[in-house]
């Protein structure tokens, strides 16, 4: 009983930093609608910042001093990030600026990097708290309990900033309606600046007094990102009452779980979130997100239309280059290819769902992974045929998703984000560790392609037959009734569902396509590597597909595809230098603010700009 | 002449307040039938239980003798039951003419088709569609660069398409010129007596109402107070109370 009873302390003092971190990524998601993915990465800051000024200032004075300074220093990079790349992007298509978080965080890793180096730092104790109170005979760490009194103080603080201030008002304001605080006067600019620093200040704080317990490192930011997602979502977007209550809960349940079930450890939070989000779909505390309140932002839709001539002839003359490339090319050129095709398909069957059919998933990576190890699997355990076992990756995966997608569809916007999350963790858990089956991170290796097909020639034109049919059966599709009555869905549900179209059931069938087509790319993948790991599976694999089509464009069919050949072809030439993240971060925000409307968006308004009214592309 | 749509006795609580309180009325066939009311009547809310938007409290809805009450808008809408809406929801994406092939491809039963060319499915029937409200000039343009009053025309086409026997439209003309209102009113008024469908609209400019509307029935406060012809409405007393003890001669101060 006592042992339980100092679990649960544990749980509520790990709360402490979750809860702060959570509070100012909701805080910045209510008032400026962005998806911060580069939170983590103020949390990272914070830890090294704060370990950095608690070496330089002594005693419990500089102890505390150094925390509440390290809030300030984050608070000020924060503003500084949303000054200089996302006050520039904010007219841009919805969810646009993820793409410039992303690549704010690459650049703050690598920047991390070189300040404090690639050696973990050991957080100081905190003066007058290193020993412990023995509480019904069991050991709690002094500091435990200190967090455990300072954090409902946070929340208080908090609230009485949001409910009882000016700056509560206009926060509250405009997290409801921000084009009508604008239209009475406030300055949205400066608002959206100091509620970002406020977010980014919140999460350096948490890094910081997070610091005796657990110390800097540079995994931090990704390893956060994904809990404090959970947090937000379990108590509700915009409510800090709801991520306090689920920062308590899920770092409780999280501190039972190391003891009891440590195999639960990683896929917990994400099966207590799904749990909460099938029974209250917009979270413990949250409301229900009036989609459209905002209305439309940037340039409105055009109809979109198959390429008239000349775009069928650059198509074929691109695939006529691509098919001849194996008589000219070196064979390490042949490999990018491959690699761009496999990555552009994975991509083009996300812009299929979140370009077409509205529906943002942050969990892609499940279904390419997924496929990859259906067929890896198959092959390893029971050695399947190489066709077979190719088959299979489509197969599975498209039923994986049909299972996944049965579940979020009955979410939107944000909450379907989270829930594909969720689910795809729930994916990348089992393989990571259910090592009987799967070996863990050791992978699965040794999965080559059957003979006739095992040199870089045949493998060659086999990815490139498979990719390219299936990026150009997605786009037949986009044009086919059934594309057009996803776009209905997405364009207006209510109107869709008024004229008997069944919403729910085209996009189950549209997110069962699409993961298909991910599991296709993922078994054209594992047996070009010969292998596969459950980093196919990461979060991070899903952002990547995630950011591709977004920086391609995702109102342009063929967003996905060049982004993920533009991505591809630039992470080869540049991970070859040291600091590759902070140069490939640069050139991602670089582009974001250069084209907000993706590459493909941009580049087709400079051409209708160059040749006015000639190209609304005839049938 | 048979009825095609009556409710009975509908009933909406939102946490204890009665929008809808026990209203009970009947469409009948070829009739243009009119719901007015004040601000806050409850019309919508009444639209909305009808074409299952809404759950009623309780209370039933029966079409053509058949009970729809709480089967969802689709369903309804295979029914043979046409809907436009207060605030027009038409697919930005797509142009005038693919907005009413999207219906008449739901219509025939072709939403889950992976050959074809959307575009090209049924586009003539869309054109004739189009030029019943007018709007074939516009047919190749974008939605989204629509003007207001065009895009109520295109609900107008989009609802008739797939030849509904009744016909549910809440305030056709709001947001339109004085002029225009009266162009789309005689639009219905058209297609009413050429289909010989049943319309029921609510509206809120009397003008429009007194001239077209067979019969007109008055919601206020939730509550059935007038169903007959117009000349009963206009002398009912009640009625005559809820319009003009303001002082408002059957005009609105606008609605928001």
């Amino acid at each position: 009983m006592a042992f339980l009873f100092a679990l649960f302390l544990t749980g509520l003092a790990n709360a402490a930093a979750l809860f702060l971190v959570a509070s100012g990524l909701s805080l910045i998601f209510g008032v400026t609608r962005i998806v911060n993915f580069a939170h983590g990465s103020f949390y990272m800051l914070g830890a090294f910042i704060g370990v950095t000024l608690m070496e330089l200032l002594p005693g419990a004075v500089g102890f505390w001093g150094a925390i509440l300074l390290t809030g300030l220093a984050v608070g000020l990079i924060g503003a500084l990030v949303e000054i200089v790349v996302l006050r520039r992007i904010y007219r841009a298509p919805e969810l646009f600026q993820l793409v410039a978080t992303f690549g704010v965080i690459l650049v703050i890793q690598d920047l991390a990097l070189m300040i404090w180096g690639a050696e973990d730092r050991l957080g100081p104790r905190a003066p007058g708290l290193r020993g412990v109170w023995r509480i019904f005979g069991e050991p709690v760490p002094k500091f435990d309990i200190v967090l455990i009194a300072i954090t409902p103080v946070i929340l208080l603080a908090l609230w009485y900033l949001i409910t009882r201030t000016r700056l509560g008002i206009l926060v509250r304001a405009a997290t409801q309606d921000r084009e009508m605080v604008g239209a009475l006067g406030v300055n949205q600019a400066w608002l959206f600046t100091g509620v970002f620093a406020l977010g980014s200040a919140l999460a350096g704080w948490g890094g910081a007094l997070q610091l005796p317990k657990g110390g800097a490192n540079l995994l931090m930011d990704f390893n956060i990102i994904g809990a404090v997602f959970v947090v937000v979502v379990i108590g509700g977007m915009g409510s800090l009452p709801g991520a306090f209550i689920a920062a308590v809960l899920i770092s409780v349940l999280n501190a039972f779980g190391v003891a009891f079930l440590p195999e639960s450890t990683l896929v917990l939070m994400f099966v207590v979130m799904a749990a909460v989000l099938i029974l209250r779909p917009y979270g413990l505390l949250g409301r229900e997100e009036t989609a459209g309140e905002h209305g439309q932002v940037g340039a409105p839709e055009t109809p979109i239309r198959p390429y008239g001539p000349r775009g069928v002839a650059l198509t074929v003359a691109l695939l006529v280059l691509l098919a001849a490339l194996p008589a000219f090319a070196e064979p390490f050129l042949l490999t990018l290819v491959v690699d761009i095709t496999v990555f552009a398909l994975f991509a083009a069957s996300l812009h299929f769902i979140l370009g077409t059919g509205g529906m943002v998933s942050f969990g892609h990576a499940a279904f390419f992974g997924g496929g990859a190890y259906a067929a890896a699997l198959l092959v390893y355990h029971s050695e399947t045929p190489m066709e077979l076992a190719f088959l299979c990756a489509p197969l599975a995966a498209g039923v994986l998703a049909l299972g996944i997608g049965w579940f979020c569809i009955r979410l939107s916007g944000v909450y379907f984000a989270m829930l594909t999350l969720a689910f795809s963790q729930l994916v990348w858990s089992l393989a990571f560790q259910w090592r009987s089956v799967t070996r863990g991170d050791d992978g699965l290796i040794n999965i080559w392609p059957a003979d006739w097909l095992n040199a870089p020639m045949p493998y060659y034109y086999l990815t490139l037959a498979l990719g390219v049919g299936g990026i150009l059966t997605l786009r037949h599709i986009i044009h086919a009734p059934f594309g057009y009555a996803l776009r209905a869905g997405r364009d207006s549900p209510r109107q869709a569902e008024a004229m008997g179209i069944n919403v729910g059931r085209v996009q189950l069938v549209a997110f069962a396509l699409a993961g298909a087509m991910a599991g296709l790319a993922g078994g054209l993948f594992v047996f070009s590597k010969g292998s596969v790991f459950p980093t196919e599976l990461e979060i991070t694999k899903s952002f990547d597909a995630l950011i591709v089509v977004f920086l391609g464009g995702v109102k342009t069919l063929a967003g996905g595809v060049v982004g993920a050949s533009f991505m591809t072809s630039v992470e080869h030439w540049l991970t070859r230098l040291e600091y590759w993240r902070l140069v490939l971060g640069l050139v991602i925000i670089a582009v974001v603010i250069l084209m907000p409307e993706g590459i493909v968006g941009t580049l087709k308004r400079l051409a209708g700009r160059l040749r006015p009214s000639t190209e609304e592309a005839p049938r | 002449m048979t009825e095609i749509l009556r409710a009975d006795t509908l009933r909406k609580s939102y946490d204890g307040f009665l929008a809808v309180d026990g209203v009970s009325f009947s469409v009948r066939e070829g009739e243009l039938k009119a719901l007015i009311g004040p601000n806050g009547a409850g019309k919508s809310t009444c639209f909305n239980m009808l074409t299952g938007q809404l759950k009623p409290s309780s209370g039933e809805v029966f079409l053509r003798g058949a009970r729809i009450t709480g089967k969802r808008p689709r369903e309804i809408w295979r029914l043979g039951v046409g809907r436009t809406f207060q605030i027009t929801g038409t697919y930005a994406s797509m142009s005038v003419a693919e907005n009413v092939q999207m219906a008449l491809i739901s219509h025939h039963r072709r939403l889950f088709g992976f050959g074809a060319r959307a575009w090209k499915l049924y586009r003539a029937e869309a054109l004739d569609l189009l030029r019943s409200v007018a709007l074939d000039d516009q047919a190749d343009r974008p939605c989204s660069v629509l003007a207001y009053g065009d895009l109520k025309r295109l609900e107008l086409a989009i609802a008739l398409s797939h030849r509904p026997r009744l016909l549910l439209m809440d305030e056709p003309t709001a947001g339109m010129a004085p002029s225009a209102r009266i162009d789309m009113m005689q639009l219905v008024a058209d297609v009413v007596r050429d289909q010989g469908l049943s319309v029921l609209f609510t509206e809120h400019d009397m003008d429009v109402v007194f001239a077209h509307a067979h019969h007109i029935m008055v919601l206020n406060r939730g509550k059935l107070i007038a169903d007959g012809n117009a000349e009963a409405v206009r002398n009912d007393p009640r009625v005559q109370e809820v319009y003009l003890g303001g002082g408002t001669l059957f005009k609105e101060a606008r609605d928001a």
